[in-house]
């Protein structure tokens, strides 16, 4: 068990050096850099003599390996630097921006469970088959759809046409909404294909025929049985989807105009910001690897067979 | 099989037909069939695969396939037809009037719920019991199957208990209810054979204890001449015989009955009192092809802190050029690691292994790959071991491309040459294995193992998973091989009725050590060890030879 941990650990630290180092490679690989982008603009009438100086305070002509052992080492300390475009620490406008994507990250993603788990079970309980054709046909058009044309056909529908949701100046609650909905629809795809699948699969397991020759209900053995042995696997997906949510929540925010850490990026990118982009790789990779991790250590809390066998032989 | 006129029958099926669909096909299974079970009575229903055994008994407790239909006919409980009942109403009669002891222990109880939960369950759904009345029962339901310390069992989850002791607790949730029958459908053909002993006896004591009917669905003549008052025997969905297994036994009216019997290893080796006849012509004087000489083989355990697992513990054989050496015991006795060792597939720990005057340790990479076109293997599953997607001619030209180089024309005669010797039909060669029934698929096996002309044959139980018909083609073909190409085998089997018909010499392995070896006559007329004996009692199929 402990070995287990331990291996699981490794395995995350080593995702995250390995996402720093990339995203620090690939940023110092990016043609021009934040300083000359924001201080060499004529209008500021800044001399190359000034802007030499200020480029020295950041230490933008270092090594590539000092910046880096220098980067790496700030990080460890939880300083993440500062932002050339708005001169205040990127600590500072991470925290700023944070809340709001963390809200819709998992409130899309609670309710991408949910979709899928209605979907999956109901496609299953149904006794038409017709019904449950078509419903198990839903996920394959959820991931068809892109998620800015989700997003603002949404806005068309419900704020627009049926005035349901405002859209200028909604209250804190009311602001996430239609963004929620917007990146839980595709995100909810994949998970009720494989849940479905799972399910499928698990009712042609022999211990389903035992409980219903016990005379359970096909309600009874759709809950009681067929349920969590599905969702096991499931789980799995759940983790590596996380991915996906970050990569939705950039669009949603820009699609929405909600102040998270996706409008961040969109914006950061656009003044090649390296501190603020460096940052926002190493905490999504951050968040990735503990959701991950968390998924991992859960397995053995849902599965017995994956708990340690003391005393099993006795 | 005195059906008085007073009790009616507890299940009687009268012309039942049964038909699977599947949007545009539909294939009747079940033809007409009727057979009826008195209180108290055992009936067994024998058969081979697609006898349509499985589909009958599944229409009885209304858990037939979604695609399945009863297309005619009655299944009366009682004297109440249920055939044509809704699930609802079927709700009320499986576990209480109906029950089932399922064929594989390994998957028929849910892996994620615990042992007392899923027998406490049938109580529950039922309304019989709950609270602490419930697990009081759940624990003396799984004390009176036997199983050691129930309260413990009850809590344990079904990975921590071996096959033997969930196949308790499935007929420990079969009895909950003291159910007027239950339907056993092949309930120990997963398990060893003495393990197969001991729950075959639990469930005759059980049976006479609450007189309950048992409807016995096996494809084990054996089993069922020893356990059932009556045989219904089916073929391709059809009654072939009917009536009390001593007179069918005795004088089989149907043909397909004498050939069942003809080929079942189970009776002929209780019948013939001497070793198989046909072995004599083997030569008994040779060099020793294959020498095993104080093999041992551990594994490390990862969760046990490195302490390691000894799955084989000096083990020592010879086996003479042209003769079969059969490895017997069962799982766990570490066969299969033994021969992984032989084929050189791993390192052994400690010993020697030579092959035709080869020392497997001195080989390494290229010449280890080398050696083994002179050792070939012959899996179990013949499902399994083809791959799917390859042609007939591709699977048994492969091992050609991988040694030697054959040009084309060389290589195709080879294989036509190889595939007739097995006795496939030259169409056979452009089909892939799914249009191959189970008996052509391990022909393409052998003839895979033996395109390359090896001098030793592991076939490790490579007869297990067919029916004994199939079966028995299948060693008389490997009969013949062995007689004209002067092959050796080495014979991994659980099954000591084939074991005693065609091997010349026996290793009885128990817990990775040798318990007992020599001739097959020394160790089945003159076994040395409890275990030898204990084994050889197991042999279902005993009873018959009381009736012939």
């Amino acid at each position: 068990m402990s070995g287990y941990l331990l291996n699981r650990l490794g395995q995350a630290l080593f995702v995250l050096w390995a996402a720093f180092t990339i995203s620090f490679v690939l940023l110092q690989a990016m043609p021009g850099d934040a300083i000359l982008i924001k201080f060499q603009n004529p209008e500021l009438g800044l001399t190359p003599q000034q802007i030499a100086e200020i480029r020295a305070s950041y230490a933008a002509d270092s090594a590539v390996w000092v910046q880096y052992i220098q980067t790496i080492n700030r990080f460890l300390t939880g300083d993440f630097g500062y932002s050339v475009q708005a001169g205040v620490p990127v600590g500072t406008i991470l925290a700023a921006h944070l809340p709001a994507t963390l809200k819709l990250a998992s409130l899309g993603f609670l309710l991408a469970a949910t979709f899928a788990v209605v979907i999956a079970f109901v496609a299953s309980l149904t006794p038409f088959a017709w019904l449950r054709g078509a419903i198990q046909s839903v996920p394959s058009l959820f991931i068809s759809i892109p998620t800015f044309w989700i997003g603002i056909m949404l806005i068309q529908i419900f704020s627009f046409r049926l005035k349901l949701v405002p859209v200028i100046n909604p209250g804190p609650w009311q602001e996430l909404i239609l963004p929620v909905i917007t990146l839980a629809i595709p995100i909810s795809a994949p998970l009720a294909q494989v849940l479905v699948r799972n399910i499928d699969d698990v009712l042609t397991r022999p211990f389903v025929a035992v409980a219903r020759a016990k005379g359970a209900t096909r309600h009874w053995v759709l809950w009681r049985h067929v349920a969590k042995n599905a969702l096991l696997p499931t789980l799995t997906i759940a983790g590596v989807l996380f991915g996906e949510l970050i990569a939705g929540a950039v669009v949603t925010e820009t699609v929405f105009g909600l102040n998270g850490i996706g409008g961040l990026t969109g914006r950061a990118v656009g003044s090649q910001d390296a501190a603020v982009l460096q940052a926002i790789v190493v905490f999504s990779a951050l968040a990735f690897v503990v959701i991950n991790l968390i998924v991992d250590l859960l397995f053995p809390v849902l599965d017995p067979r994956l708990r340690t066998k003391a005393g099993a032989t006795a | 099989m005195s059906a008085s006129g007073f009790t009616p029958p507890v299940l009687e099926v009268e012309n039942l037909s049964i038909a699977y669909h599947d949007g545009v096909t539909h294939r009747r299974v079940v033809h007409d069939v009727s057979f009826r079970i008195d209180p108290g009575e055992v009936v067994a229903l024998v058969g081979e695969s697609g006898s349509g055994k499985t589909t009958t008994a599944q229409s009885i407790i209304g858990l037939l396939h979604a695609n399945g239909r009863i297309e005619g006919g009655s299944i009366s409980l009682n004297g109440t037809d249920i055939s044509r009942w809704s699930d609802r109403q079927l709700d009320a009669v499986r576990g209480a009037k109906i029950s089932l002891i399922p064929q594989d222990p390994a998957s028929s109880l849910n892996p994620v719920k615990t042992i007392g939960a899923q027998v406490g369950e049938i109580l529950r759904i039922h309304g019989v019991a709950s609270g602490r009345d419930l697990e009081a029962q759940v624990i003396s339901l799984l004390g009176r199957v036997g199983l050691s310390e129930p309260a413990l069992r009850a809590r344990q989850y079904p990975h921590e208990l071996s096959g033997g002791m969930r196949q308790r607790v499935l007929i420990a949730i079969a009895v909950a209810l003291k159910p007027q029958l239950i339907i056993a459908d092949e309930p120990t053909s997963a398990l060893d054979v003495t393990v197969q002993k001991r729950i075959l006896d639990l469930i005759d004591e059980l049976r006479t204890e609450y007189g309950t009917s048992v409807l016995l669905v096996t494809h084990d003549l054996g089993v069922a001449a020893d356990r059932a008052d009556r045989l219904v025997v089916l073929q391709g969905g059809r009654v072939q015989e009917l009536g009390a297994t001593k007179v069918v036994l005795a004088a089989p009216r149907s043909a397909y009955t004498r050939q069942l019997l003809a080929d079942a290893p189970s009776f002929s080796a209780v019948v013939r009192t001497a070793p198989a006849t046909a072995r004599d012509r083997h030569p008994t004087s040779g060099d020793d092809v294959v020498i095993v000489d104080g093999l041992v083989q551990d594994f490390s355990r990862t969760d046990d802190r490195g302490k390691s697992f000894r799955a084989v513990d000096d083990l020592s054989f010879r086996v003479r050029r042209g003769t079969t050496h059969a490895i017997v015991g069962e799982s766990g006795s570490g066969k299969t690691t033994t021969i992984r060792a032989i084929v050189g597939f791993q390192k052994p720990t400690a010993g020697r292994i030579e092959i035709d005057g080869t020392d497997l340790s001195t080989l390494r990479g290229e010449t280890l790959r080398q050696f083994r076109r002179k050792i070939q293997l012959v899996y179990q599953n013949p499902y399994g071991s083809l791959d799917p997607r390859q042609t007939v001619f591709d699977i048994v030209a492969e091992p050609l491309l991988n040694f030697g180089r054959l040009v084309r024309p060389a290589r195709e005669e080879k294989v036509r040459a190889i595939l007739s010797r097995v006795g496939l039909p030259e169409a056979a060669l452009d089909r892939r294995p799914h249009a191959l029934s189970g008996g052509q698929r391990q022909r393409v096996a052998i003839a895979r193992a033996l395109v390359l002309d090896p001098d030793v044959v592991v076939l490790d139980e490579a007869v297990s998973a067919l029916d004994v018909t199939v079966q028995a083609r299948i060693l008389d073909l490997l009969d013949e091989l062995q007689r004209d190409l002067g092959l050796t085998y080495l014979f991994v089997s659980h099954d000591l009725a084939v074991v005693r018909q065609i091997s010349d010499t026996v290793s009885v392995l128990k817990d990775g050590r040798l318990v007992d070896g020599g001739t097959v006559e020394d160790v089945f007329v003159r076994p040395r060890s409890d275990y030898t004996r204990e084994l050889i009692n197991a042999i279902p199929g005993q009873k018959r030879a009381a009736f012939v």
